[in-house]
């Protein structure tokens, strides 16, 4: 019997490990001399006050829904895959590839084609540390982190020397074709009659990152499949006995893993920059872990943290304009996030537990 | 390519090495004990700015050294706290600490010394100088021992001799006393270890502790004797890089000498490329030379070249009670 009620786990621990993180990073505001009070209010105005803000937050947390998801899928098999950043950077070549490579006519039809060649390349690069995982038996994290490095000198080389313009300095593709531009919320919002601002970089895969949560819920919760890699991730042993083989659950919930974060280059890639170029993931694929955790790797959670994310990013961003506090506060309370939420899951979960069996005892003494 | 090449690139193989060597000799205790730390990045990270940022307001670099080993001994506390006392996972604990570090240095750097998240430039007795060996002066006309004595073995700050000699050193502890063999037996069978009698969690902690202290000299070496203070992200991967050298000598201290040894090499080779075009017939890309480290470990966990296997007990957190 679980000592906890339901909405206890799901709910209330994350939100008490998310206050103390939240309680640590106003302290740090604190101590480097500013208001914590008024970081906040110029964050939520800067990030949620209008529709510009909004549409940065909604950009970024379509990046991090897609990294998020990717870290969830691989966690439900009880992998811990570290690879998004590189996974995300390889489905940007793949994305380059296919928005330059064919004259396409329109972006409804690039957009599925552009979808194919990020989840392809995504999950390439994630195959291999799944192979060595799941042949070799090599630490698929240490062999993640390793492919993070690689990807990134791989994409340098291949900007460098391959997909950079004659006779431009600049370590990036040429701009992709008008044809390819993904429509923004502005220019969807705009027939019904919604304004939306017109600078923001939000766009329709946002609509795609949503509909990537429905799809890997329906995966993992409603799919043979989805049942065996939950099967696999609480008890492997358990699973053998059930006659679901290791390897294909390793190698396909690594796949899908490295093609939902491969596919988050539609919208930095394809959706923002119109051509690929150095570091463009920025540690999206990193906060993929936090937003995982945070939402305790369900696509519901996942979609509500990626969001809180998002808002955290586009409000440092606004704090770094306006205040002397650098953006690299964001970095702080995403450590602090994973501390509290992963990490330290146990030591707030403990004295929770601990007032919950009392209550209980009470209850039947009582 | 002549001789004094040579010199000059292991010269520089030397100086690069170090911070790999000592930041591997950390995670060699602590993985040994059954803890896995991907936070040696971190640990580094804070040593460099908080012995950098020590040394120039005291003027101290020695000052500088206790403060950054201070640091990185609180981020090996707060790793501890998680993956020994709370069962935590160790490896999101790593990361977590990885970002903590990489937002927090330069927070604090931008918030002291408003430079942009670096901290001023270390002068004189804020730095550590390079020393020279007794009589490298004399022998350095003497025909190739006189350059090797003296051009390549005299002449680094004293951090570089110590991250030599706790290559015994850890050697010693490890294999030649009752400490290491328990240290080694509670990362391969934890359980056995608390039969007899011996504290599994105070075991781990002095392994954490081991690897802070370790990593904070890292760290103090790469701002105040490698570079001239702390500029943002400065580790620039080193901690994983570490990491890879550890795997790659298969949790054995000698052998993390040539493995950092090499992976120093290939970043001395990195930084010379008239050298690598004199090496190699082919033009070696140099974004090929950066992630060597990171390949050849992956070979190396694949087991196409012998097999690495780690302490049987990494990254599982120690239940007492059943």
């Amino acid at each position: 019997m679980d000592v906890m009620p339901k909405w206890a786990d799901v709910i209330l621990v994350p939100v008490i490990s998310l206050l103390l993180a939240m309680a640590i990073s106003a302290l740090v505001i604190l101590l480097i001399g500013e208001d914590p009070v008024a970081a906040l209010k110029m964050m939520v105005q800067g990030a949620l006050g209008s529709s510009y803000g909004w549409g940065y937050t909604l950009y970024y947390a379509t990046n991090f829904i897609f990294t998020g998801l990717a870290v969830a899928v691989a966690y439900h098999a009880s992998m811990f895959n570290i690879g998004g950043e590189g996974q995300a950077t390889l489905g940007g070549l793949g994305v380059a590839i296919v928005c330059l490579a064919v004259p396409w006519p329109h972006w409804a039809l690039a957009l599925p084609a552009a979808m194919i060649g990020g989840a392809l390349f995504g999950a390439a690069w994630a195959a291999i540390p799944a192979w060595l995982q799941a042949r070799r038996g090599s630490h698929i994290v240490i062999t993640t982190i390793m492919f993070n490095f690689i990807g990134a000198a791989l994409l340098n080389y291949v900007l460098v020397n391959v997909m950079r313009p004659e006779g431009s300095m600049d370590p990036a593709t040429a701009n992709f074709p008008p044809a390819t531009h993904l429509p923004t919320l502005h220019e969807l919002l705009a027939p019904i009659g919604i304004n939306f601002s017109k600078s923001a970089p939000a766009n329709v895969s946002f609509l795609i990152a949503l509909v990537a949560c429905v799809a890997v819920w329906l995966l993992l919760w409603r799919t043979r499949f989805g049942f065996e890699i939950r099967a696999f991730g609480r008890s492997e042993s358990g699973a053998v006995y059930a006659g679901i083989s290791p390897f294909k659950i390793i190698m396909g919930a690594m796949l899908i893993s490295g093609a939902l974060a491969g596919l988050m280059a539609i919208n930095n890639v394809m959706g923002e920059a119109e051509r690929l170029v150095m570091n463009s993931v920025e540690g999206a694929g990193f906060i993929g872990i936090a937003v995982a955790l945070m939402g305790r790797s369900h696509p519901l959670g996942v979609l509500i943290a990626a969001i809180l994310f998002g808002f955290l990013y586009q409000g440092g961003a606004e704090l770094a304009l306006w205040t002397s506090i650098p953006r690299d506060l964001i970095v702080v309370i995403q450590g602090l996030v994973i501390l509290f939420t992963g990490a330290l899951d146990n030591m707030v979960r403990m004295p929770i537990e601990r007032v919950f069996l009392a209550l209980r005892r009470r209850r039947t003494e009582g | 390519m002549g001789f004094d090449t040579v010199i000059q690139v292991l010269d520089s193989t030397l100086r690069l090495s170090t911070p790999l060597l000592l930041a591997c000799l950390a995670g060699l205790f602590s993985e040994r004990s059954g803890i896995f730390d991907i936070g040696l990045e971190a640990k580094m990270l804070v040593a460099a700015f908080f012995s950098a940022a020590v040394a120039y307001t005291t003027g101290s670099v020695w000052i500088g050294l206790l403060a950054g080993i201070a640091a990185s001994l609180v981020f090996a506390g707060i790793h501890g706290l998680a993956s020994i006392t709370f069962r935590g996972n160790q490896l999101i604990s790593g990361v977590a600490l990885n970002f903590l570090a990489s937002g927090m240095t330069v927070l604090i750097a931008q918030s002291w010394f408003k430079q942009g998240g670096r901290t001023p430039s270390l002068i004189g007795g804020a730095r550590f100088e390079p020393i020279d060996l007794p009589f490298a002066g004399s022998v350095a006309g003497v025909p190739i021992v006189g350059p090797i004595y003296s051009d390549l073995l005299s002449g680094h700050s004293v951090l570089v001799y110590v991250a030599l000699l706790a290559v015994p050193a850890t050697w010693w502890l490890l294999f030649r006393t009752r400490f290491g063999l328990r240290l080694r037996a509670v990362g391969e069978n934890p359980a056995a270890v608390d039969t007899a009698g011996v504290s599994v969690v105070g075991l781990r902690y002095a392994a954490v502790g081991i690897a802070g202290v370790l990593c904070g000299i890292a760290g103090a070496y790469l701002a105040t004797g490698l570079q001239a203070g702390f500029v943002k992200e400065m580790t620039a991967g080193r901690g994983y890089i570490a990491l890879a050298a550890l795997i790659f000598a298969k949790w054995r201290p000698w052998h993390a000498l040539g493995a950092c040894w090499l992976f120093g090499l290939l970043q001395a080779l990195a930084l010379r490329t008239d050298v690598v075009e004199a090496i190699f017939p082919f033009r070696m890309p140099v974004q090929l030379l950066d992630s060597m480290p990171y390949i050849l470990t992956v070979v190396i966990l694949a087991g196409f070249v012998g097999k690495a296997i780690p302490p049987r007990a990494g990254g599982q957190p120690y239940v007492k009670e059943r």
